[in-house]
């Protein structure tokens, strides 16, 4: 199975705030979808501040995966997104195996759902299952794979690691992945030391030599190419790179309103 | 209902442009124009603005003052201290510049209902909101009392026009070179205390918002503190902005400044770990 989306640009993960914010500069049923910021089993705090610093071209970032729990999100956030028809694509991330598989039957029987985006490499994270071989990758996938009803796509989030994001992306379609997401933040460390992410433009080239990697590897695959977009050229780089979409992250920081800029100006003269 | 689901105060994103920047002191008064958000504003919301093409986390400013300009319509007036890579390029910009502008952003000033004392304590140029808010308290027939505060004249925001919006107001600055010398934390109580106030209204850096939330408590009256941070998005996406809070029920939890604020109410922000950052 493959993921169709109805629009070629999505909010990435993290960067959407409860999708309350985001809605008051543009519609959000509109998009490709909105994906939420990461969701695990029992609600987490977050990191210490700073948690936010800018970087050359970019934004490292510690935030340590703050949400309220896959229940507060069921209860309180998704009735809304649903009713604002927005496609929205829940994030998750599990300690174990077995969280994975215990988020996706809760989200399975949740309506309303347009997907899940498997995280498979928040790298600020603390305590979450270890994915360093694209095995591992795969088992996650297999997990949430099995415990979803059928017809739920189900996206993988890869690392940009250039070296391994080929055969990442192979074993997480064979685990029964509708479509592979590339890239998550790079790693990156605090100038404190903590474990952090690296976001924004200066990962994109980083991030496109990935797309080509998992395009030439997995020809019939849907990728949607994340890392760094921000002008409706980086959006052609990717189409035309062979993404079926992109989402935008980083760049909804500085500009509210890029997700909904870059859909219309693609819509105008067409990918 | 937040700000972000009511229509007519949703915050908006627009291309604005400077009209004019002036030094005062150590800050500079910077005068831009951007289409619907000074119509928009109410006393202890902000603006976030981009500040070149290198930096990617927005600056925030507080909205000092709405004003219009003939043939550009409402204004706003920002005060801008220059502290960083962010602010300094922003005060070198020549009239003309176009800014991108978000804004008004952030819960506001809660109004009382009756026509009650209230105290506003400014400190340097985050005093800014607190004078549309005196504006407004007055319209409502409260008695406003002013402390303003600031390292030194340089970092005093507006002293003189203090006097015509509030009934009393009391300076201190730290090296003595106008009003009392001192700090906030040092007079609070005191001026507290004389004003009578019910509401105590306050803008300044954590240490400053501190004090008055404890003299606050200690003489039974409510107070508003309009908390500074740096921010990343400034809209609520980013969760960079955490803030530890204790919540109705008494149970921990985090707001985040730029959207539950920046305005929160004094006795509900766990201070000691706000002021050890």
């Amino acid at each position: 199975m493959t993921l169709t989306l109805e629009a070629p640009v999505m909010v990435a993960a993290g960067c959407g705030g409860t999708g309350r914010e985001l809605a008051a500069y543009g519609d959000l049923a509109v998009l490709g979808g909105f994906v939420t910021r990461s969701l695990t089993i029992t609600a987490r705090p977050g990191g210490p501040s700073p948690r936010i610093l800018e970087t050359p071209a970019g934004l490292v970032h510690a935030v340590d995966l703050q949400n309220p729990g896959i229940d507060q999100f069921l209860a309180l956030e998704l009735p809304w997104l649903v009713q604002q028809q927005a496609r929205v694509f829940v994030s998750i991330v599990g300690r174990s195996l077995g969280e994975y598989a215990e988020l996706a039957r809760r989200l399975g029987r949740s309506p309303g759902i347009a997907g899940i985006e498997v995280n498979l490499a928040p790298p600020d994270a603390a305590g979450v299952f270890d994915v360093r071989e694209p095995f591992h990758a795969a088992s996650v996938v297999a997990a949430v794979h099995r415990d979803l009803p059928r017809g739920t796509p189900v996206l993988a989030k890869l690392r940009s690691d250039v070296l391994r994001v080929a055969e990442s992306a192979r074993s997480v379609l064979d685990a029964g992945a509708d479509a592979v997401v590339v890239g998550n933040a790079l790693p990156a460390a605090m100038p404190d030391g903590r474990p952090a992410g690296l976001s924004g433009p200066a990962t994109r080239p980083l991030a496109l030599r990935c797309l080509i990697e998992v395009v030439a590897a997995a020809p019939d695959a849907t990728v949607v190419a994340c890392g760094g977009i921000t002008t409706p050229a980086d959006v052609r780089v990717a189409l035309h790179n062979g993404a079926g979409a992109v989402q935008v992250g980083t760049a909804l920081l500085r500009d509210p309103t890029t997700a909904h800029r870059l859909l219309a100006a693609i819509g105008e003269d067409g990918p | 209902m937040t700000a972000a689901t009511t229509p007519d105060r949703a915050p908006l994103h627009v291309t604005g442009e400077l009209l004019a920047s002036r030094r005062i002191g150590a800050h500079h008064h910077l005068t831009v124009v951007a289409s619907g958000v000074a119509e928009r504003f109410r006393p202890g919301t902000f603006v976030a603005l981009s500040t070149g093409e290198e930096r990617l986390a927005r600056r925030a400013f507080w909205i000092h003052r709405v004003k219009t300009t003939g043939g550009y319509g409402a204004t706003l007036e920002l005060v801008v201290e220059a502290r960083g890579a962010g602010t300094s390029w922003l005060v070198a910009q020549p009239a003309g510049t176009p800014l991108q502008v978000t804004g008004p952003l952030g819960r506001p000033f809660a109004l009382p209902t009756e026509a009650v004392p209230c105290l506003l304590v400014g400190e340097g140029y985050a005093a800014a909101p607190l004078f549309p808010l005196a504006e407004r308290l007055r319209e409502r027939d409260c008695a406003v009392s002013l402390l303003v505060a600031g390292s030194d004249e340089a970092h005093l925001l507006s002293a003189l026009e203090a006097r015509r919006s509030a009934r009393s107001v009391t300076v201190v600055t730290g090296d003595g070179s106008v009003g009392q010398r001192g700090t906030v934390a040092d007079v609070v109580g005191g001026v507290l205390q004389r004003s009578g106030a019910a509401v105590v209204y306050a803008a300044g850096t954590p240490p400053t918002l501190h004090a008055v939330a404890t003299a606050a408590e200690e003489s039974g009256a409510w107070s508003q503190v309009a908390l500074e941070q740096p921010l990343t998005c400034a809209t609520g996406l980013c969760q960079g902005c955490p803030v530890p809070v204790v919540g109705e029920s008494g149970s921990p939890r985090l707001v985040r400044a730029c959207v539950e604020g920046p305005v929160l109410r004094g006795d509900r922000v766990v201070w000691d770990e706000v002021v050890a950052r």
